[in-house]
C-alpha cells in the first residue's frame, strides 16, 4: 500500500541518487577499474542494440501492414497516404467499431480498394467519402456530418455544459439566499464569556 | 424546499431506474421477436431507386438474371434478396423464402461472392424460391445497394422504389409481422 503512495515519488528520488552520484563517477571514470567496468558493460550493450534493431525491422513492416495485402496498395505512396487517411475515416459496417483500414473484413477490403480505386481515378477526398455516404448512410462515416438528424449527437456536450452552469449558479444562489445568522442574545454572550471564549457575532456559523 | 418536493425528489432515481428497465426490457423482448436490431443500420436507400446494374445469370437454373431495368416497370411489390451458400443465416430464411414464392409473391435474389457452383447446390438441395436470380461475385454491386452481410432482404414497390431494407434472417416473425403488412401497404 505505502509502496504504491511512495510510488511518484521514486523516480525523482532515483533522479537524486543518479545526480549524486554523477559526478563521483566522472572522478571514478580516470581510474582503470572503472574504465574497465564499463569496457566490459560495452559490449554486451551493443548486442542488445543489434537484437533490439533486428526486433524492431521484423516488427516494422509487420506493423506498417498489419491489414491488407500490399498488392491492394497504390503504387504512388502519396495517394497511398492519403487512402489509408481517408480509410481511418470509413467504419467497417461489418464490424462497426473498426475504421476500413484496421479491420480483416472481407468487406472492409473492398471498401479500401474502392477508395484506392476512386483516389487513382482522381476523386477528390470528398467525393470519395460522398460516394461512401450515398451507399451506406452516415453510418459509415467515423465522423458524423451535422445535420438535424445528428444535432442531438453533436450537442450534447454544450447541453451538458449548460446544464452544469445552471446547476453551479443554482447551487450558489440558494446558498446566497440561506439567511445571516440571528445577532447572539445577551444570554449567549454570557454564557460565552463564562467559557472564556471571545463575544463573536453569530459565533462560528458564518 | 418542502417536505413533498424533498420526497418527490428522493423518488426521481428510481423513477429514472424504473424507466430505464422498462427500457432495457422492451429492447430485450424486440431482440428476441427480431423487430430490434441493435447492429441494425438504417439503409441510404430507402426512398431511393435501385442501383443501376447488370449482373449474369447463374448457369444450370432456368431463372432469369436480374437487372435494375426489371425493378422498374412492376405490377405490385418485390422482394429483392441478398444471399450466399456459405451463409448459414440464409438457410434459416430458406424456408420463409419458398413459402413466399409459393404465395406468388416475386421474391428476386442475387448470390453475393458465391461460386456458381456453390450457389447451384445450395438450391438444388433447399430449392429455388427465385423469380430471377444474378450472381454478383465480386461484390460490387452489393456495394452499390449498401449491403454489408448476407441475408439482407430489400422491399421494392411498384413505382421502383424501395421501401424497406431487412439485414439478417427473414424468420417467421419477421414474414408475418413486418413483410405481410409491407406487401399490402404497398399493393396498390
Amino acid at each position: 500500500m505505502s509502496g504504491f503512495f511512495m510510488g511518484p515519488q521514486t523516480p525523482g528520488a532515483r533522479s537524486a541518487r543518479l545526480a549524486s552520484r554523477r559526478p563521483r563517477f566522472g572522478l571514478a571514470a580516470l581510474s582503470g577499474g572503472a574504465r574497465r567496468a564499463f569496457a566490459r558493460s560495452a559490449p554486451r550493450l551493443s548486442r542488445y542494440a543489434g537484437r533490439l534493431a533486428l526486433l524492431l525491422v521484423l516488427l516494422l513492416p509487420l506493423h506498417a501492414l498489419a491489414v491488407g495485402n500490399p498488392a491492394d496498395m497504390l503504387p504512388d505512396p502519396v495517394q497511398e497516404e492519403r487512402a489509408r487517411t481517408l480509410g481511418r475515416d470509413i467504419r467497417c459496417m461489418v464490424c462497426q467499431n473498426q475504421s476500413i483500414e484496421d479491420s480483416e473484413v472481407g468487406l472492409a477490403r473492398d471498401l479500401r480498394l474502392i477508395v484506392r480505386e476512386r483516389i487513382a481515378a482522381g476523386d477528390t477526398d470528398a467525393e470519395v467519402r460522398g460516394f461512401l455516404h450515398a451507399r451506406y448512410g452516415d453510418f459509415v462515416l467515423m465522423k458524423p456530418p451535422f445535420a438535424w438528424s445528428t444535432a442531438i449527437l453533436w450537442a450534447t456536450p454544450l447541453v451538458a455544459l449548460a446544464a452544469g452552469l445552471g446547476l453551479i449558479l443554482a447551487m450558489r444562489r440558494r446558498i446566497a439566499a440561506v439567511p445571516p445568522a440571528p445577532p447572539l442574545t445577551d444570554e449567549e454572550r454570557k454564557r460565552l464569556a463564562t467559557l472564556g471564549l471571545p463575544p463573536e457575532q453569530g459565533g462560528t456559523r458564518a | 424546499m418542502t417536505p413533498t418536493t424533498r420526497r418527490l425528489l428522493l423518488l426521481a432515481p428510481f423513477a429514472a431506474a424504473a424507466a430505464g428497465g422498462v427500457a432495457f426490457y422492451g429492447m430485450l423482448q424486440g431482440m428476441q421477436s427480431g423487430a430490434y436490431n441493435p447492429r441494425g443500420v438504417p439503409s441510404a436507400l430507402i426512398g431511393r431507386a435501385p442501383p443501376d446494374f447488370t449482373l449474369p445469370a447463374l448457369d444450370g437454373v432456368d431463372t432469369p438474371a436480374l437487372v435494375s431495368a426489371d425493378l422498374r416497370a412492376l405490377t405490385g411489390p418485390v422482394l429483392v434478396n441478398f444471399w450466399a451458400s456459405w451463409c448459414v443465416p440464409c438457410i434459416i430464411e430458406h424456408p420463409q423464402l419458398m413459402r413466399l414464392q409459393r404465395e406468388g409473391v416475386p421474391v428476386f435474389g442475387i448470390a453475393y461472392k458465391d461460386k456458381p457452383e456453390d450457389s447451384l447446390r445450395f438450391l438444388r438441395q433447399h430449392g429455388n424460391p427465385f423469380r430471377r436470380l444474378s450472381r454478383d461475385e465480386p461484390g460490387r454491386v452489393a456495394i452499390d445497394w449498401g449491403v454489408f452481410g448476407v441475408p439482407e432482404t430489400y422491399l421494392i414497390d411498384r413505382q421502383g422504389i424501395i421501401r424497406w431494407r431487412y439485414a439478417g434472417p427473414i424468420t417467421a416473425d419477421v414474414l408475418e409481422q413486418d413483410i405481410r403488412p409491407l406487401l399490402r401497404r404497398y399493393a396498390a
